[in-house]
């Protein structure tokens, strides 16, 4: 076994061995500074984890293939409100006043529709013109939050349908609505990126493009496509948060692009395309959200997490880079 | 050991690639000057010259990269014209790249059929397919792993192989290795020699370009010669000799004495004492005198360059001594090695030596830019006085100082380089290949220009992989291989042939024979 | 004499892209609504911009370096905080240098960060983003900060206050620029971050020592911040924590706009100052002109794509990217 597989195992099984020890870590506090009543890992307070996990981790899969693409989307939770505004009012809308309940799967679709007519633009922009991506992204996530102001002001968009509501806050073989969600949509990309031509042909272009371009393979439509989906799954992130909250405001989703990238990056996935996986990104998500939980539950203030999450991102990203030096032989430019 | 003497049967045969009269040229050069030669099913067909002799001009010509302004290439019977890499493949030309282009973090099959992987129902990839596909091809490589393997996992060797079966993967009527022994070990090259051999016994022509003249005669059956962009004749391998060959691509007997310094040489600038870096090279030890060049000549990869930067604080020395006009002197950083009067003119120019985005004159004065100071301010006036010195002094042909220094051509760029070091007045002037890349008027300057450096008292170290450039600037030679000084070479006693042993890794005692 | 051809127009244009669309923006504002160009209306926006605009003046020197900021906003939530806290415990003299010094360690500590380990500016400063929102909450308790005597302290006299009849906001945020302009443009530091930003390894092999180039670069985008947050501070004499929030993408939108590269080594303060201007002046000019408020940020997108767009056309000589 080579150095270079060590390290590798090291980096991908990193994840879940943090996870365990934020466990280990939040139980034993837990008990020894005795400020809750009830143990960390209860099982509700983990069903609840999953389901809080939801809206940024169905987004962080999306980000990780955008990611492995070589690319970035900053637009995210732009998207994210814009899909959910379109998903609450449009059940307010006449047209549809005959529908009675049908018109939720109807609100969904145009939600969805939305996050990937949004998706595409990016990606047919980022392809055309050839910017970078981080730009292209920085620019419409701006303009879309520009879009969900203009369609209420600063007024917040409302609309309760109550079966929708028993719908999204239904627990089935235990686990809630939000969780199956994020569990089919990691499960899915999961197998698109991996069992799929187009999967491998993305992680390809990341990890060389010059290589995957001289055998063929055209980064335009991978990347307009990964673009496409990750603008779905935002707005299937809102879908499934709002149908149970059924209140948008127009700032939702501000620094959910952030949370999801530090998510992202704590996986693994490098930034320079080409290498990542959807389960340690799954694991990243779960990784951030028990710090959270954890942070509470030992009594520390919630801005705290803040903290912690930046300086562990900083370390994360310090020892990747200590693993891979290469000593008194390197060239230091 | 496995070579196959097939040059009787193949002689007679129809040949897989012939190209006819090719011609490119670029702006100022003429790359390629009607360049004819063919390759035979079951041949391994050398191509040789020395670095600038159009080789790889010739290679993007059959990748399909540039077009040629004149002449033909024909696979088969068939002339075809290619407009991409991807094209080229489709014809049954095949290369396998010195640097490698893979996708790392896939594995083998993935990057076999990179571009081409099977498909089932809705875009999904037909696994079974492709490893055993895959698992087919490299069965007939016999190499030790398997298709599930993780490129990145492997060794630069196997990787190699890798390549090798990309080629397979298509009808290859000829397939290009472009110096593929260059990081490989003995070992390493035993397999791929017998990987050719087998090739070849399929009928498949073979390119094979290196340097190096141990390899060409074991494996080769003929070999092409290039100079100055111009064919100058085939040789069956059988039939000749090193010397007919080097004769070949260096075409004159060079006078060496015109060279030989007539000035008096000064003290030691600088004394090198068994350096040694890790596994780049190891117990190093020379001297430059003022007014003297001393050349470093070897292939790529041999640590020449390693030891210019370590002498400019690039990289931290593990063993050794350096002395500065006798002092010893520990080097951490560039700014140590400028304090000291060392500068580097590196070898990858674009990369290393300018930035592009700045104009001429703010490039040349960047290592003292600190020092040229009016007030807070720096001294523009000053600045453009150095720059119009240099300019003149090095013919520099550009608009003006505001030109940015990316607009000019491969020549006028390296004389800024130069220049930006010559206004710092070193004491040692180290130059790295000086010439890769640069049009044949403005290498006779360069040239020049080094030896006027030398009678001005400079002490300069020359790296060059390009010997008749090595044999007419310097005053002894260093020959390195493998990380090792062989042996360092006085204008007396240097000869091609001793260079070329020194730097192929034969002991010392042949040469000295 | 230069010929004028099309060539020559078209890269003119492409090049001085940016403020040519500034001018049709001006006049064409100017024609709609007769106001747009009153000395007031031009002074109310200047000084409505001068907060976001200073932050950018120390952004553009990071990204020239070749590095980004993200944690501008945040930084600025934290400076903005701990002025107003200090203010009523340590009195302005002594809190306005005790922020700055503060502020400016936590430039250092992303200068080292960047510059020293050589980690990616992104995720470092994605990470301080993250980690200077927890930094301030803890700081203030989550609560509200509020100067007690709102009436009665000279320290209003940053973010309100007029000086030779011009806003003290609109003279600090000119004063920096022309100050950071003639650092960046004519100084000997300026030029080392030009090369650091266009090639960093060229830069080393000339001997510029590119961490200490970084680290500065930071520094003084913690400057900047840290006098954005005393201009916040100064206007509104009581804050929220989140005042900064968000506001790193918009400063990165106004850079970008004036046409610095992200991949480092263009970009001057100028031309960053129109940057900010356009931004201020299409809000400005769209509420003129009746459009409503938020309109200003579609507007803002689709411009920075064409401005960017029109700048990487023009260097590749084609308007369509070469992606198949």
């Amino acid at each position: 076994m080579s150095s270079g597989m060590l390290s590798t195992f090291l980096k991908r099984g990193a994840i879940w061995g943090f996870i365990l020890v934020e466990l280990a870590f939040f139980s034993i506090a837990g008990e020894q500074m005795s400020l809750s009543d009830k143990a960390f890992m209860d099982l509700d307070n983990m069903l609840l984890l999953f389901k809080q996990s939801a809206p940024i981790g169905i987004i962080a899969v999306g980000m990780t293939i955008i990611m492995i693409n070589g690319n970035i989307d900053l637009s995210v939770g732009a998207t994210f409100a814009l899909a959910a505004i379109v998903l609450l009012d449009s059940m307010t809308w006449p047209i549809f006043s005959g529908l009675g309940d049908w018109v939720i799967p109807v609100a969904w679709l145009l939600a969805l529709l939305t996050g990937v007519i949004l998706g595409a633009l990016n990606g047919f922009i980022v392809w055309k013109t050839g910017i970078d991506a981080f730009i292209v992204t920085l620019g419409s996530m701006l303009g879309f939050r520009g879009l969900v102001f203009m369609y209420n002001g600063e007024n917040p968009t409302s609309h309760l349908n109550w079966t929708l509501v028993d719908f999204a806050e239904a627990q089935w073989l235990g686990l809630h609505t939000a969780t199956w969600f994020l569990l089919g949509a990691t499960a899915i990309i999961w197998y698109i990126m991996n069992r799929t031509v187009h999967g491998r042909n993305a992680y390809a272009i990341g990890n060389n493009r010059e290589a995957a371009v001289n055998a063929g393979i055209r980064v335009g439509p991978h990347m307009m496509i990964n673009f496409m989906i990750i603008g779905f799954l935002a707005a299937l992130s809102a879908v499934v948060f709002y149908s149970e909250s059924g209140s948008v405001n127009p700032n939702d989703g501000e620094l959910y692009e952030l949370w999801v990238i530090t998510a992202v990056v704590l996986g693994g996935t490098k930034l320079t395309g080409g290498s990542g996986s959807i389960i340690s990104t799954f694991g990243g998500v779960i990784a951030i959200q028990l710090l959270r939980k954890g942070l509470g539950h030992i009594g520390a203030d919630t801005e705290t997490v803040n903290l912690v999450i930046g300086m562990i991102l900083i370390a994360v990203l310090f020892l990747d880079r200590q693993l891979n030096i290469k000593g008194k032989e390197e060239l230091r430019v | 050991m496995t070579r196959q003497t097939q040059s009787a049967e193949t002689a007679n045969s129809k040949p897989v690639l012939r190209l006819e009269g090719i011609v490119k040229t670029f702006p100022g050069v003429r790359a390629l000057d009607g360049v004819s030669f063919d390759v035979v099913p079951g041949e391994v067909h050398a191509l040789m010259g020395e670095n600038g002799a159009g080789k790889s001009t010739l290679m993007k010509v059959l990748g399909g990269i540039y077009q040629p302004d004149e002449g033909r290439i024909l696979v088969g019977e068939q002339a075809v014209v290619m407009t991409s890499p991807l094209q080229a493949k489709s014809k049954g030309i095949v290369f396998i790249h010195q640097e490698l282009s893979l996708a790392n973090e896939l594995t083998v099959a993935e990057n076999v059929y990179l571009g081409e992987l099977p498909r089932k129902s809705f875009g999904r990839v037909d696994w079974q397919k492709l490893y055993a596909q895959t698992n087919e091809i490299l069965a007939k490589l016999k190499v030790g792993f398997n298709a599930k393997t993780r490129v990145g996992d492997l060794s630069i060797a196997n990787q190699q192989m890798v390549e090798i079966a990309r080629a397979l993967t298509v009808d290859a009527k000829a397939v290009i290795f472009d110096e593929p022994t260059a990081s490989l070990t003995d070992a390493e090259k035993v397999v791929l020699f017998d990987v050719i051999a087998d090739l070849q016994a399929q009928g498949v022509g073979i390119i094979y370009i290196s340097h190096r003249m141990e390899e060409i005669f074991k494996i080769t059956d003929r070999i092409s010669v290039l100079r100055d962009g111009q064919y100058r004749g085939t040789l069956v391998t059988d039939q000749t000799n090193e010397d007919e060959v080097t004769q070949l691509m260096i075409g004159r007997k060079l006078d060496l004495s015109r060279n030989a310094s007539h000035h008096e040489l000064g003290k030691v600038a600088i004394e090198v004492r068994g350096l040694s870096c890790g596994g780049l090279f190891q117990d190093v030890s020379f001297e430059v005198r003022e007014g003297e060049v001393l050349g470093f000549y070897g292939l790529v990869g041999a640590g020449r360059t390693e030891i210019a930067e370590t002498l400019f604080g690039l990289r931290e020395p593990t063993a050794g001594q350096i002395l500065v006009r006798g002092e010893e002197v520990h080097i951490h950083s560039p700014s140590d090695a400028i304090a000291r009067g060392i500068s580097l003119v590196p070898e990858d120019r674009k990369e290393q030596g300018l930035v592009l985005t700045m104009s001429c004159r703010d490039n040349m004065t960047l290592p003292q830019v600190e020092d040229l100071k009016a007030g807070p301010f720096v001294a523009e006036g000053a600045e453009i006085a150095i720059f119009d010195k240099y300019r003149d002094s090095l013919d520099i042909r550009t608009p003006g100082w505001r030109q940015l220094v990316g607009n000019l051509s491969g020549g006028n760029q390296q004389k800024i380089v130069i220049g930006k070091w010559l206004s710092m007045h070193p004491s040692v002037l180290i130059v790295d290949e000086p010439t890769r890349g640069i049009d044949v008027g403005s290498k006779a300057v360069i040239h020049e220009l080094i030896r006027d450096l030398a009678a001005q008292g400079y002490a300069v170290i020359v790296i060059s992989s390009e010997m008749p450039e090595v044999l007419h600037v310097s005053d002894r030679i260093a020959a390195m291989y493998s990380g090792k000084l062989m042996r360092t070479f006085s204008s007396e006693e240097v000869s091609e042939d001793g260079l070329i042993q020194a730097i192929s890794g034969l002991s010392s005692d042949k040469v000295a024979a | 004499m230069p010929q004028i051809t099309k060539a020559s127009i078209g890269r003119f244009v492409a090049r001085q892209g940016i403020l040519i669309a500034f001018v049709l923006f001006m006049v064409g504002f100017t024609f709609a609504n007769q106001r747009f160009l009153a000395p007031e209306n031009v002074m109310g926006v200047i000084r409505s911009s001068a907060i976001l605009g200073v932050m950018a003046l120390g952004v553009t020197f990071v990204v020239i370096s070749g590095n980004l900021d993200l944690s501008v906003g945040s930084m600025m939530s934290f400076s903005t905080i701990v002025v107003l806290d200090l203010h009523d415990k340590l009195g302005p003299t002594l809190a306005i240098p005790a922020m700055f010094a503060m502020t400016l360690c936590l430039g250092a500590i992303i200068g080292f960060l960047v510059g020293y380990l050589k980690l990616n500016s992104l995720i470092v400063t994605l990470g301080m983003l993250s980690a200077i929102h927890g930094l301030t909450l803890t700081y203030s308790g989550g609560k509200n900060m509020d100067i007690v005597d709102k009436e009665g302290t000279w320290f209003s006299v940053f973010g309100q206050g007029d000086a030779l009849g011009v806003p003290v906001p609109i003279l600090m945020f000119l004063g920096l620029a022309a100050l950071l302009g003639i650092v960046l443009a004519k100084t000997p530091f300026g030029r080392k971050i030009y090369a650091v930003g266009g090639n960093g390894v060229a830069a080393t092999f000339s001997g510029i020592r590119r961490p200490r180039v970084i680290l500065s670069c930071y520094l003084i985008s913690a400057f900047c911040v840290a006098t954005a947050g005393l201009l916040q501070a100064s206007r509104s004499l009581g804050s929220q924590n989140t005042v900064g929030q968000g506001l790193e993408l918009e400063v990165l939108a106004a850079v970008i706009l004036g046409g610095a590269s992200l991949l480092g080594g263009s970009g001057t303060i100028f031309k960053t100052v129109i940057g900010v201007l356009i931004l201020g002046f299409i809000q400005n000019g769209l509420l003129l002109v009746g459009l409503q408020f938020y309109a200003q940020y579609v507007v803002t997108w689709v411009i920075i794509i064409l401005a960017v767009w029109l700048d990487i056309a023009a260097k590749r000589g084609k308007l369509l990217s070469p992606i198949a």
